[in-house]
């Protein structure tokens, strides 16, 4: 039985009628278009899917589509809620934080989360904070070298 | 430096990625686009005695199921293997099974479906009656006279033996040797783990009789040319393959899988549009792996320290079919780079490359060079604590003088230019390698298990001149094709064979081009991946694309700016000679009159308009050069590494990492620096975190990031990079290639600096990865010895 599944995603409400078994990563994907969050695994190991739920980061392959009902998400393509680029993605574009790109709007997510809890957090604490995500490209050395750009241009 | 090249130009295609716009294949969504899903065996072998798809097809939402028989009726080929060694024998690799499995992951069957979700139930729902055999797996047991034979016709499980080397001068070299080391080793399989899983779709297009494929591949035309001459059978000019944004590649996007087939061929049977994306697992269980080498390995020497023989036997694991490279791997890049940095003049390198009931093995980042490089440093670390002597300085008294280049190893080999001990001396003072040895020293005498690792590393990148590569094998040509559209206006189209997965192409090759014709980096637009817009191409592996493809476009851009010159010239109502083509402005002027000059823009248009060019030539400005590569790049690297292993744990904690490379001259330094750094970890992967592994009986170990542990962002607590330049004197950049020597150098230096931790505890060897549970086990074993 499928069930209705009401979701405020980067601002803009929707309805979707849903498999019970549907996970949220595939609703933003399929019946929304929004391609943005990228699947790495199945095991909840890669975080490519990451987006913030209610303002919290989570991995969108670990939510049913029935539990973001009534919820707001932000996927990549939400996160600078208008024309431009978030500090984040500004971050990640300046310091060379990517590569192929595949890990990327997750590791921007979870760079926005790190911040959010600890706009001054260390290098090392950004480097535990982003131990959920993988990157096979960057050595990670540019990703934290983009989240600490970002934490002291806020802090400016 | 110049005005672009040389320079960090920040990357022209992170817009699309960092706002969620990459266009990758698994985004794709096409009207009434249909899913197929693989049917896999969960056996390493079995013979198939059925197949009931029966309830499978009552399901809601599935639309066929297909199998072996059908793709064979159906007219497709066997998956070849374009790189043969003398007397190869090549089993037959069917595009999906039709009475035997031989690996865990091997095609059974094939469901298309509405949706992808139904398409996951059905290939549940599908049951296949199998009869389990027993099994080989091991590369070196593969060769046992009771090894089961994987496939009938190929007796003993090897595919093919390959020696490489004077064998005489290596005979003389141990009989005549005051001191010998000796090591068997293991160089574990890998599991490349490109982020994005791989992908295919295709649609036909029945009226015109035209298919598109779109692909995760790090090659395209290659591709185009296996599907159309081999599996597929649509000739190439109506076949379109297309690779958009590739989520890393790391080799394994090389070659040609199944998948890239099965997809068309049902877009073509059904007459709907097909998708097919790979779950993790099934990437894990189905890309083409790395690695895997048992070796035994001997280095004789002087005892004063001189190298004088190295003898090696290796047993290269090739899985259950020869993928599409794969014998390339352990010969032409694995024994040719035997040499190391050093001078040995008596090498020999044997090798058998076995069959087994494993996922197939072929390139992965480095692809046989990182397994010589770990051989090599290995050895000599072992040959420095037999003498007594200091790691880093056995090393220097071996290694190549930068007089003796270009030199000719004993091992085919001719190293383009290199300064190793500037390199390791840059390593070493950039480390304060000594302040490291005295630390260590105190760390010791508190009951620390503190390791130094120093390495100097060879690479040969950029393969190779066509016909070398065609007497070593291989059934293509290893040139790259680079096009220069220069439009009416001035604009540029740079159509690349080359592809860019991660690399940064976009803003690398317009570097190059805007650099090269003068013109503003805004006006240059760089086309990569698609066998519709890009004449032809080889592709990116093997650190090819500056060398061979860049290469390409500055022979492209040299006919541009000759033709540019002679419009010029006569347009300026002045002789050739008299006038210069300014490469800062972009403008052709007459010599000493800067004022009187026309623009590039102007000369282009002028191109196009046809109304006044010189008498006799063409209208128009589009070159196009086919680049041959006169030799491979050595790019070097010296890194230096600094562990400490907790005395009660056996973690391994990383200190400090320094890489210092010579990567010829540098094209983007940030480009550049972000591949070494994420080649380092890579590497660390594989001495720390990283195995592919089966079971006895086949079964496959590591299908999820779960028990595959590529690093995480505190594995390293960060890489001090830092280069020289040694330009390639053969290619008119001058570069060597960059992508792949980090992972070479890392994997060895940090073997080198936890065995060095691990030294006086009286152990000298242990197989990686270097984990606590392989660490405490062999310092018990010495213990109790
Ligand atoms: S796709 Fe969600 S964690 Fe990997
Ligand atoms: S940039 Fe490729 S996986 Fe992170």
């Amino acid at each position: 039985m499928n069930h209705s599944v009401q979701i405020t995603v980067n601002g803009e409400s929707s309805q979707h009628d849903v498999e019970p078994r549907m996970l949220l990563c595939h609703l933003l994907r399929d019946s929304m278009g929004l391609t943005g969050t990228n699947i790495g695994c199945d095991t909840s190991q890669c975080g490519s899917c990451t987006v913030m739920l209610d303002g919290k980061a989570v991995k969108s392959c670990t939510v049913l589509a029935v539990q973001a009902d009534g919820c707001e998400v932000t996927t990549i393509e939400g996160l600078a809620g208008g024309d431009g680029l978030h500090p984040m993605q500004q971050a990640f574009w300046d310091n060379h934080g990517l590569q192929c790109g595949f890990c990327t709007p997750g590791m921007i997510i979870t760079a926005v989360e790190i911040l959010n809890r600890k706009p001054d957090a260390s290098e090392g604490e950004i480097r535990h904070g982003l131990e959920g995500n993988i990157c096979r490209c960057t050595g990670y050395e540019n990703i934290v070298k983009s989240v600490v750009a970002a934490g002291s241009r806020a802090s400016d | 430096m110049g005005r672009y090249v040389g320079t960090s130009v920040k990357r022209r295609e992170d817009p699309r990625f960092i706002q969620g716009k990459g266009r990758y294949v698994a985004n794709l969504s096409l009207p009434g686009m249909t899913h197929v899903a693989v049917k896999r065996s969960p056996y390493a072998h079995a013979r198939i005695r059925g197949i009931d798809a029966s309830a499978a097809l009552e399901m809601e939402g599935v639309l066929r199921v297909f199998t072996g028989q059908d793709f064979k009726d159906g007219g497709c080929g066997s998956l070849p293997c374009g790189w043969l060694v003398p007397d190869t024998q090549v089993p037959d690799r069917p595009i999906v099974v039709i009475d035997r499995v031989r690996h865990v992951g091997d095609s059974v069957a094939v469901v298309v479906a509405e949706n992808p979700y139904v398409a996951a139930d059905a290939i549940e729902a599908i049951d296949v009656d199998y009869e389990p055999l027993p099994v080989t797996v091991d590369a070196r047991g593969a060769t046992d006279e009771d090894a089961v034979q994987v496939h009938e016709e190929i007796e003993g499980n090897v595919s093919y033996t390959w020696g490489l080397g004077d064998e005489e001068a290596c005979r003389k070299a141990f009989a005549e040797a005051d001191e010998v080391v000796e090591l068997e080793l293991v160089n574990q399989r890998l599991i490349p783990t490109a982020m994005e899983p791989r992908a295919a779709a295709a649609q036909w297009d029945a009226a015109a009789e035209e298919m598109t494929v779109w692909t995760t591949s790090q090659n395209p035309h290659p591709i185009r040319l296996l599907l159309s001459a081999f599996t597929l059978g649509i000739p190439e000019s109506r076949l379109r393959v297309i690779s958009p944004d590739v989520g890393g590649g790391f080799g394994s996007k090389i070659f040609h899988y199944p998948e890239e087939v099965i997809v068309p061929w049902v877009a073509r049977e059904i007459g709907r549009p097909a998708k097919w994306v790979a779950t993790r697992t099934e990437s894990q269980q189905t890309d083409s792996h790395g690695r895997d080498h048992v070796s035994v390995a001997r280095l004789a020497m002087k005892s004063d320290g001189t190298f004088t023989g190295l003898d090696v036997e290796t047993w290269a694991n090739q899985g259950a079919y020869l993928s599409t490279f794969a014998p390339l791997i352990p010969t032409a890049l694995y024994i040719t780079l035997l040499s190391g940095n050093y001078r040995i003049p008596g090498i020999y390198g044997k090798v058998y490359g076995t069959l087994t009931h494993t996922v197939p093995v072929d390139a992965y980042r480095g692809a046989g060079r990182p397994e010589a490089a770990y051989l090599v440093e290995r050895l000599v670390d072992l040959a420095a604590a037999r003498l007594g002597r200091d790691p880093l300085d056995l090393r220097r008294q071996n290694l190549i003088p930068k007089e003796d280049f270009p030199y000719q190893t004993p091992v085919a080999f001719l190293y383009d230019s290199g300064d190793y001990e500037k390199l390791m001396g840059t390593a070493a003072e950039r480390a304060d390698y000594a302040g490291m040895r005295a630390a260590q020293k105190q760390a010791r005498a508190a009951g620390g298990l503190r390791g130094v690792g120093v390495v100097c590393c060879i690479e040969a990148s950029g393969p190779a001149p066509s016909a070398v590569a065609g007497s070593l094998g291989s059934a293509v040509g290893f040139w790259e094709s680079g096009e220069i559209r220069v439009h009416p206006t001035g604009q540029v189209s740079v159509f690349t064979g080359s592809h860019s997965h991660g690399q940064g192409h976009e803003t690398t090759f317009a570097q190059v081009v805007a650099e090269e014709l003068g013109v503003p980096i805004e006006s240059v637009e760089v086309v990569h991946g698609d066998t519709g817009r890009v004449n032809f191409g080889m592709g990116t592996y093997g650190s090819r694309s500056a060398c061979v493809g860049g290469s390409s476009l500055v022979r492209s851009a040299e006919k541009v700016r000759a033709k540019v010159l002679r419009i010029g010239a006569h347009l300026l109502e002045a002789a050739e000679e008299d006038v210069v083509y300014d490469q800062d402005e972009g403008r052709v002027h007459v010599k000493g009159a800067p004022d009187r000059g026309k623009a590039f823009g102007e000369i282009a248009f002028a191109a196009y308009t046809a109304h006044n060019l010189p008498e006799g030539m063409e209208p128009g400005l589009n070159f196009v050069s086919f680049y041959d590569p006169s030799n491979f790049t050595f790019p070097a690297s010296s890194h230096i590494c600094e562990v400490d292993i907790c005395p009660e744990t056996y973690e391994v904690g990383i200190r400090r990492y320094v890489a210092v490379d010579d990567v010829g001259k540098v094209i983007n330094p940030m480009i550049v620096e972000g591949q070494i750094q994420g080649g380092v970890v890579q590497g660390v992967g594989q001495a720390l975190t990283e195995a592919g592994v089966y079971s006895d009986d086949g079964d496959f170990m590591t299908p999820t990031l779960l028990e595959y542990a590529p690093p995480r962002a505190d594995l390293l607590p960060g890489i001090e990079v830092d280069r020289i330049e040694t330009p390639s004197p053969h290619n008119p950049l001058g570069v060597k290639g960059a992508g792949e020597m980090g992972t070479i150098a890392a994997t060895a230096v940090v073997a080198n600096a936890v065995l060095d931790a691990l030294a006086p505890l009286g152990v000298t060897h242990v197989d990686m990865p270097l984990t606590p549970e392989r660490i405490r086990n062999a310092v018990e074993a010495a213990r109790g010895a």
